[in-house]
């Protein structure tokens, strides 16, 4: 049995809706750790 | 027709197929259903509205989110074998309308006065999703990236965690705008908000299912090749199902583990704000603040740890890192327990790094179980293992809160009502170790016939 590989594709690198699905998940991901991060300080006296 | 669409043969990944796609279609499942830890934002308007002067409120208002983690280990156990049958997409898909129409139950449930569907729309229906969601993308990932599986299933269960993080504040200030806190709470408010909740879920969630995609036969990364796969004594090349897992030792120790490390670090977490204030009660003026930011912090941690961590296990392996997780954890225990409140950056960085323990923890499993029972039915398998999870919910909060309160009301004060509780910690940790330690390759007997062909653990075909 042959292998299929990746290489067979036509593309390398992630495709443009990679990027989307990224951003589609990065976003809120970024929005929740800001308002984790934003309580830190306080725990410095901050 | 829509079961077709379904069919874990019509998401097999064309030639070029991306396999960076897979994690934020796996993500959108984790992270939209992490929002069950921060399921705490509902119980004030829950209570100020439909639950106002009920004496139980606070036990009532605590059933959807207990019932629901229950429901999780319990579906993921019961649904697992179906999970790896039936493919991602099913599993998304079918975890996306649970949790979502148990959020759209319970808004029915506050419009008509009737809490009873609360706590089945979101406890019982919603908790379905979450155990099914919560082990959807873990074979599919370990298959797309043989070459670096701890690191996909980390990025997957970061999501979990980063869940929480999303829905604590959206939450709050969606109760806040729909009217369902502040000084005349409104019912319809809290009703609203579960309405909006199941259906940008069910929006969120869908990315999942329509993106994720299966490996073809015998699929293998580019310029990558199963000899490269990292050996060990404990990586099977063979494969081994889930109903024979459950009957071998190595299921069993790794069970034990996965409960002992989850229950010491729920120990702490559980427990942070009131840990911290009992501490360090000079932490300046804003003591309570000071404590929020502690929680914060612990959060973050067991985040990260779940990504950093499970990624350098695909370096160190498995076993290496759930002695860092064990050893180190019990360690660091002991530092606390021997330091108390002579050091507060000692202390946090110490509780810090035993909250990326517990993080790692978690998201080190799926690639531990893939190492000694290969991928046939790895989330069959980890199905069952969450069990564990549900057995150390309950255990972790059960000793500190008791223990704590004991001490308490014996007047302790400061560190010291926190000892024995440390030290339990410490034994079950080192007991948790000598389990690690035990785990050994599982026996060939256990095997599936090698005779079918199959894609091996490294994506390689058996002969």
């Amino acid at each position: 049995m042959s292998t299929q590989s990746a290489a067979d594709g036509t593309r390398t690198g992630p495709p443009p809706v990679a990027w989307l699905a990224w951003a589609w998940v990065v976003i809120p991901f970024l929005y929740g750790l800001y308002q984790l991060v934003i309580k830190i300080p306080a725990l410095f006296g901050g | 027709m829509a079961a077709g669409f379904l069919q874990r043969e019509r998401i097999i990944a064309p030639p070029g197929w991306s396999r960076w796609l897979i994690p934020p279609a796996a993500l959108s499942i984790h992270l939209a259903i992490g929002q069950a830890y921060a399921w705490s934002v509902f119980k004030n308007p829950l209570t100020a509205t439909m639950l106002e002067g009920n004496p139980a409120a606070g036990t009532l208002t605590a059933l959807p989110f207990t019932l629901g983690i229950v429901m999780l280990g319990v579906s993921a156990a019961v649904f697992g074998t179906a999970v790896d049958r039936n493919g991602p997409r099913w599993a998304m898909f079918i975890a996306t309308v649970c949790f979502s129409t148990g959020f759209l139950v319970s808004a029915l449930g506050v419009t008509l006065n009737q809490y009873w569907m609360v706590i089945v729309g979101y406890g019982f229906i919603g908790g379905i999703g979450l155990g099914i969601g919560y082990i959807s993308p873990v074979s599919t990932l370990i298959k797309w990236f043989p070459d670096r599986p701890g690191m996909a299933t980390g990025l997957a269960i970061m999501g979990f965690g980063g869940g929480a993080l999303i829905a604590s504040p959206w939450s709050a200030s969606m109760l806040s705008a729909f009217g369902a806190t502040g000084d005349d709470p409104q019912a319809s408010g809290v009703a609203l908000s579960f309405l909006v909740h199941g259906i940008a879920y069910a929006v969120f969630m869908s990315v999942g299912w329509l993106l994720v995609r299966v490996p073809p036969d015998g699929w293998r990364p580019e310029g990558w090749h199963p000899s490269e796969a990292k050996t060990g004594s404990l990586i099977t090349t063979a494969n081994v199902s889930a109903n024979n897992a459950i009957r071998t030792p190595q299921f069993w120790l790794l069970w034990v583990v996965l409960c002992l490390n989850v229950t010491a670090g729920i120990g702490i977490l559980e427990r942070a704000s009131p840990i911290f204030q009992d501490y360090f009660p000079d932490a300046g003026t804003q003591v309570a603040a000071a404590a929020a930011g502690f929680v914060a912090i612990l959060s973050l941690a067991n985040m990260l740890g779940r990504f950093a961590w499970s990624s350098t296990s695909d370096i160190i392996g498995r076993k290496n890192i759930y002695r860092v997780y064990l050893g180190v954890g019990a360690l660091l225990y002991l530092l606390i327990t021997l330091l108390g409140n002579a050091n507060q950056a000692l202390f946090i960085i110490a509780a810090m790094l035993i909250l990326s323990f517990y993080g790692g923890g978690f998201a080190t499993v799926p690639a531990y179980l893939r190492d000694l029972f290969g991928t046939y039915q790895v989330g069959a398998i980890h199905g069952r293992l969450l069990t564990a999870w549900s057995t150390a919910g309950v255990l972790g909060p059960v000793i500190v809160n008791a223990i704590a309160d004991a001490q308490i009301a014996a007047g302790v004060e400061g560190p010291g009502r926190y000892t024995v509780a440390f030290w339990i910690m410490i034994g079950l940790l080192v007991v948790g170790f000598v389990c690690n330690e035990l785990i050994r390759p599982v026996d060939e007997r256990y095997h599936e016939p090698a005779s079918q062909d199959a894609v091996d653990t490294t994506g390689a075909k058996r002969a």
